[in-house]
């Protein structure tokens, strides 16, 4: 036998004096780590398997289990880290490319956690959110230039569609395969109880949710699954994907084994066929191209429905998001390098792309430079973590934010990164039945209700504490902001001051 | 009257609730030390094939065959919940051959024991339906 070189990464601690052998942990675990061997009446584990996702410690009445990180190290060396290390061993035995999932976990600047929001004191008076009123609601879509009157002095109206939101924050797109039915049952409840919008991702709608289309936004991808004109026309927007933060200038890939039943059939290609995205749409080379698909979708819709256009935070974002502001888009998201995936390339992951906040402070400033700010929304997304994020991405620029990483971690998810084995034992990135059944949406659903009613009531404390009462005063107010520990390039591509300043 | 009904099509057959109830009928309050190395004998219990699961305990009939067959007056229905007398039982087992889902069991002791929802125990909060990870065990009046 050939030796394995990778040792296993944790170690899961079972407390003797605690376990009854109920074995939950065993029945649970779809990596099979856990066994239970009957002549000893005693609970095994074979922990090269394990990938911390937790599960089994969760569900253990008696909480006998923890897993730790296994103190087994390499010899010191900060050049040849242990990743560094593991990595090679792994591609010398299997000569393939590194698939990882989730966002960039790497050690690069979080932004958002080196700037401050400020508060009033004295000279302009807090705002109380519970005595007072305090707007959350924002509409995302092409605003009118000017205001402009008909002969008989009454207001023209001629307002582009646009999407309503009760709260500025989106679930961002996973299809229906990446993640499961239930997942994507829990977002729609979810998004319809909150007046906001969850994404179809390039999936396909499962005919179910054909029910939430108010709170649906349809994607259209480069390998345009399920895509036909009921599906168009049934979600509250449609956004044109031409890039994913986790994984820019590449592609998608759905392996067939994945393709199965309703999958199969949402996305309108044959079972156990392997599901390609192109890294580019094979129709789109030019500002001018991705012009003609934004006009074909808003007329296959009758100019009902906003049309977002999605991309990667890259290194020109600034210039693409000018363009795409031409191309006729009623709304920019943009997906910056810390945005998940259900898989992607190790290294594509790790090192392209760029921040989101830089991202969106250079594309706000661009349009605002060039007078187009107005006729476009900007969407923020990739590891908006909390409340706070939210805050500083609207005083930065954006006018809404998309979470996804967010979400899932409140459905369950544990961050263990390993959603392109299909065996998430939380029930959100797999299609196996008596996997997705683990996630149950009555429970699911309320769950992500929470978390998003919490970041409202935040939200509105972190406004009042400005002396703001509403979403639109927010919106690119970087006088609200201050940067700590940023160098002078970085304050300059983010637009504010440093604190003292 | 609250009653506690199974969804199949949530429940993940990881058993827990059998080691809750077991539990919760010890009165014990350290569940390791109530169940370490103890053979449990739980009033609801998993039924499994492939890939369906459900559990399974006592309805709480309006009509209640166990307490028509019991032959000595240890079983009654207070409130609509069918409670057992242990002290009144003789371990005949009729109403374990008459319970149409097989609900009721031998206990330790020789009686037998069945689901009380937890009236005795823990304030009528039945505990299968407290540990349930998935929301497949609920206690609802269905009317």
């Amino acid at each position: 036998m050939p030796i394995n070189f990778i040792y296993p990464e944790f170690e899961i601690v079972r407390d003797e004096s605690q376990c009854i052998r109920c074995r939950a942990c065993e029945r649970q675990c779809a990596n099979e780590v856990h066994g239970y061997d009957s002549e000893r009446n005693a609970m095994e584990s074979d922990e090269l398997k394990c990938v911390n996702c937790h599960r089994c410690v969760l569900l253990c009445p008696t909480r006998a289990l923890k897993i730790i990180r296994t103190d087994h190290t390499f010899r010191e060396n900060a050049n040849w880290n242990e990743d560094a290390i593991k990595e090679i061993y792994m591609q010398a035995g299997s000569g393939g490319v590194l698939l990882s999932s989730m966002g960039n976990p790497k050690n690069y600047p979080v932004y958002w956690d080196k700037i401050l929001i400020n508060a009033s004191q004295v000279t302009n008076p807090p705002i109380d959110p519970l005595r007072e009123p305090m707007e959350t609601k924002t509409f995302l879509g092409k605003k009118p230039e000017k205001i402009g009157r008909s002969d008989d002095g009454t207001l023209k109206v001629n307002t582009s569609p646009q999407l309503e939101l009760e709260l500025p924050v989106m679930f961002s797109a996973m299809s229906y395969g990446s993640i499961s039915y239930n997942a994507h049952e829990s977002m729609a409840r979810a998004a319809q109880s909150l007046g906001t919008y969850y994404n179809t991702g390039e999936g396909g709608l499962h005919e179910d949710f054909y029910k939430y289309g108010k709170n649906t936004i349809v994607q259209v991808a480069s390998g345009r699954f399920g895509v036909y004109l009921d599906y168009l026309n049934a979600g509250a927007a449609i956004e044109i994907k031409m890039g994913q933060g986790a994984k820019p200038g590449i592609g998608g890939h759905l392996p067939g084994a994945k393709i199965v039943g309703d999958i199969a059939k949402t996305r309108m290609i044959p079972e156990g066929s392997d599901a390609i995205s192109p890294a580019p749409h094979h129709d789109i080379y030019s500002i001018e191209d991705l012009r003609q698909l934004v006009y074909s979708l808003k007329e296959a819709t009758q100019n009902k429905k906003p049309v977002i256009v999605k991309v990667a935070a890259v290194h020109n974002i600034a210039a693409i998001a000018s363009g795409i502001a031409r191309s006729g888009a009623d709304i920019i998201a943009i997906d910056g390098f810390r945005g998940g995936t259900g898989a992607a390339p190790t290294r594509i992951r790790d090192n392209v792309g760029i921040p989101i906040e830089l991202a969106l402070a250079s594309v706000d400033t661009r349009l605002r430079d060039e007078g187009i700010r107005s006729s476009v929304s900007l969407v923020a997304g990739g590891s908006i973590r909390n409340s706070a994020d939210v805050v500083k991405a609207i005083a930065l620029g954006a006018d809404a934010v998309y979470i996804a990483t967010g979400a899932m971690l409140a459905l369950g998810c544990h961050l263990c990164r390993n959603c392109q084995s299909g065996k998430c034992n939380w029930g959100i990135a797999t299609q196996r039945p008596d996997l997705v059944k683990r996630l149950n949406p009555e429970l699911g659903h309320q769950r992500l209700i929470n978390l998003l009613n919490a970041w409202k009531h935040e939200i509105k404390e972190m406004m009042g504490g400005m002396g703001i009462n509403s979403i639109e005063a927010l919106k690119g107010n970087r006088l609200m902001l201050r940067g700590v520990g940023l160098n002078e390039k970085e304050l300059e591509i983010l637009g504010i001051m440093h604190a003292g300043d | 009257m609250k009653r506690v009904y199974v969804n199949e099509k949530w429940c993940l057959g990881c058993h827990l609730c059998e080691y809750y109830c077991a539990f919760a009928n010890t009165g014990m309050k350290d569940m390791a030390k109530a169940l370490c190395n103890l053979e449990i004998r739980p009033r609801i219990r998993i039924e499994e094939q492939d890939d369906i699961s459900f559990a399974v305990s006592c309805r709480h009939c309006d009509e209640p065959l166990c307490v028509k067959s019991c032959i000595t007056g240890a079983l009654s229905r207070e409130n609509g919940v069918i409670v057992i007398d242990s002290d009144k039982c003789v371990g005949c087992f009729t109403c374990i051959l008459a319970c149409p889902y097989g609900a009721i069991s031998q206990s330790e002791t020789g009686a037998i024991q069945k689901c009380e929802l937890c009236a005795k125990t823990n304030d009528g909060i039945p505990q299968c339906v407290a540990g349930c990870p998935n929301g497949a065990i609920v206690f609802e009046d269905r009317g």
